[in-house]
């Protein structure tokens, strides 16, 4: 039997079922574990870390969607961009979901306090607000409301939020000088981004 | 001697002045008797709690026992449920060890503890290097159950076994000029993997002052849970200073020298505007990342209970505030 292509796989009718299962795998794991008392002596940064390290592997990978698209010549990469995007955002509501109620009690004034006065609180939030502008005009009609060229445009403020988390990532790290994975996810994003710049630049007319 | 009063929290009514002996003695006796399980195992923790209430912390039955005799310094022995062995022994800060909580206790069973001895030097009128079967014999040791508050905001209860820092320098007599007590630990790159690594400035030093180090509730600890130290909480010996934050309690000591000048601190040369010198657990002084006004209890407050309240001094102003009277603390972090 001939193994079907990645292009095959990727253009099946339930390939994005199955991305989405794929995602949904860390989320699962994570409870189940949650309720199994398997999370260590402290379970609430334990989820809370973890919440933010898939907030920020999910942003990676749907950073890496168009380069790969691309490079690849892969045009069907582009069907799972939107669902990884809402999944970095998933993540994302869960690891502020986590911090607001594990960390704070839901008391939603020193929630705001907090924001306020913390840096690196207040630039993990500032992302978490450009994602939501994301998120909220993430469905087809959004692109037809707004015009193709303003959706773009506010989109690339994913950029922004790569930014931002890789500088709250930086900032939680910094108070133990622990700055490997920091670097190893900046590296990651970084490339990315510079991707994108060459691109642009080499077809650049003229 | 010690006065007891309303100020260090020791003017309670003991039990027995108001329950006949023969009552409590019985009563006694029957705690005893679930806590060692015949009753089932809802009742049993409720009774172990009881008899801990007693002076009889449960032995974990890992390593060698330490018994040390419930200490009756003012202070000394919160009746807070205790923090699981499992918990105290398995989530460590030693980042000789790696920097993940998780990392010392699999890591750190490469340190070798035995042969060990303590340099004891500096401005003092009897240096001396103490093995530490010296220091095990050198005054009697007490069981204290103390709260450890990590600067990283969670907290746990710990029943440690060792004795009064002072009695230690009371015998190597500190001279007129010797102000500040430093407290230099293990670096030795073949057993500690991360020494070496550019998180921190090796070895790792601690300081005190030199009323807080002869506070007698500075301990010179040696063990935990009735059993001498794991590996991984800083054994063979280590300090415990119960109301700083958890990182001033350096571990596995190797050098104490008294010095005039304030020495240098291993957090507070990584980050001087995050770690200060003092580091006295204070609610009302925030990390620059995060709030200190409240922890969260290791193994009781969870996903689904709210985090308690910091106290001022962990909970020992009685004791130790005293000492910092008339100081601005918020400089002085």
């Amino acid at each position: 039997m001939k193994l079907p292509s990645f292009k095959a796989l990727l253009l099946h009718r339930f390939a994005k079922a199955v991305v989405f299962g794929l995602a949904m795998l860390p989320f699962c794991w994570l409870a189940l574990a949650a309720m199994t008392d398997q999370l260590g002596a402290n379970p609430a940064e334990f989820l809370l870390r973890a919440l933010g390290d898939w907030t920020l592997r999910f942003l990676c990978l749907v950073l890496a969607v168009t380069p790969l698209r691309v490079s690849t010549g892969t045009p069907a990469l582009a069907r799972l961009r939107r669902m990884l995007g809402l999944f970095v955002y998933f993540y994302a509501v869960l690891h502020l979901l986590s911090y607001s109620w594990f960390d704070m009690g839901f008391d939603f004034d020193d929630i705001a306090k907090d924001i306020a006065k913390r840096p690196f609180i207040l630039i993990g939030f500032s992302g978490f607000v450009l994602l939501t502008a994301l998120a909220l005009t993430s469905f087809n009609r959004a692109i037809k409301l707004m015009g193709a060229k303003r959706w773009q445009r506010l989109h690339r403020l994913v950029y922004a939020v790569a930014g931002l988390t890789i500088l709250h990532f930086f900032w939680m790290r910094s108070g133990k000088n622990n700055f490997t994975e920091v670097y190893v996810y900046a590296a990651i994003l970084g490339s990315l981004l510079l991707w994108r710049w060459w691109y642009r630049v080499k077809n650049k007319p003229g | 001697m010690s006065i007891h009063s309303s100020r260090n929290g020791f003017s309670h009514p003991s039990p027995n002045e108001i329950t006949p002996r023969r009552v409590y003695e019985e009563r006694r006796d029957l705690i005893k008797l679930m806590a060692a399980g015949a009753a089932g195992a809802a009742l049993a923790s409720w009774a172990s709690r009881e008899a801990l209430a007693q002076g009889a912390v449960a032995r974990p039955g890992k390593l060698a026992a330490l018994p040390g005799a419930r200490s009756s310094l003012a202070g000394a022995v919160t009746m807070e449920k205790l923090t699981d062995y499992k918990d105290a022994s398995s989530y460590n800060n030693f980042y000789e060890f790696g920097t993940d909580k998780a990392d010392p206790a699999p890591n750190a069973q490469s340190l070798q503890t035995s042969p060990w001895s303590v340099e004891v030097e500096g401005l003092v009128r009897k240096p001396a290097r103490y093995t530490l079967e010296d220091l095990l014999k050198l005054s009697a040791q007490e069981e204290r159950i103390y709260r450890l508050r990590c600067v990283e905001g969670w907290s746990m209860v710990i029943p440690w076994v060792g004795y009064s820092l002072s009695e230690l320098i009371k015998r190597v007599e500190p001279l007129g000029n010797a102000k500040f007590v430093e407290f230099v630990t293990l670096a030795d790159p073949k057993t500690m993997p991360f020494v070496g690594t550019r998180v921190l400035d090796w070895p790792y030093a601690e300081g005190l002052r030199m009323d807080e180090a002869m506070h007698p509730l500075t301990l010179l600890t040696f063990g935990m849970y009735g059993e001498i130290l794991p590996k991984q909480n800083g054994a063979p010996v280590r300090l415990v200073v119960p109301w700083k934050y958890g990182f001033k309690s350096a571990k596995s000591l190797v050098k104490i020298r008294f010095t005039e000048k304030q020495p240098g601190t291993a957090w507070n040369k990584a980050a001087a505007n995050e770690y200060g010198f003092f580091s006295n657990v204070n609610p009302n002084v925030d990390h620059p990342r995060w709030s200190q006004a409240s922890e969260r209890r290791i193994g009781e407050d969870g996903l689904l209970s709210r985090k308690r309240k910091t106290l001022m001094f962990n909970g020992y102003e009685a004791q130790v505030g005293q000492m910092y009277a008339g100081m601005d603390l918020k400089k002085n972090f």
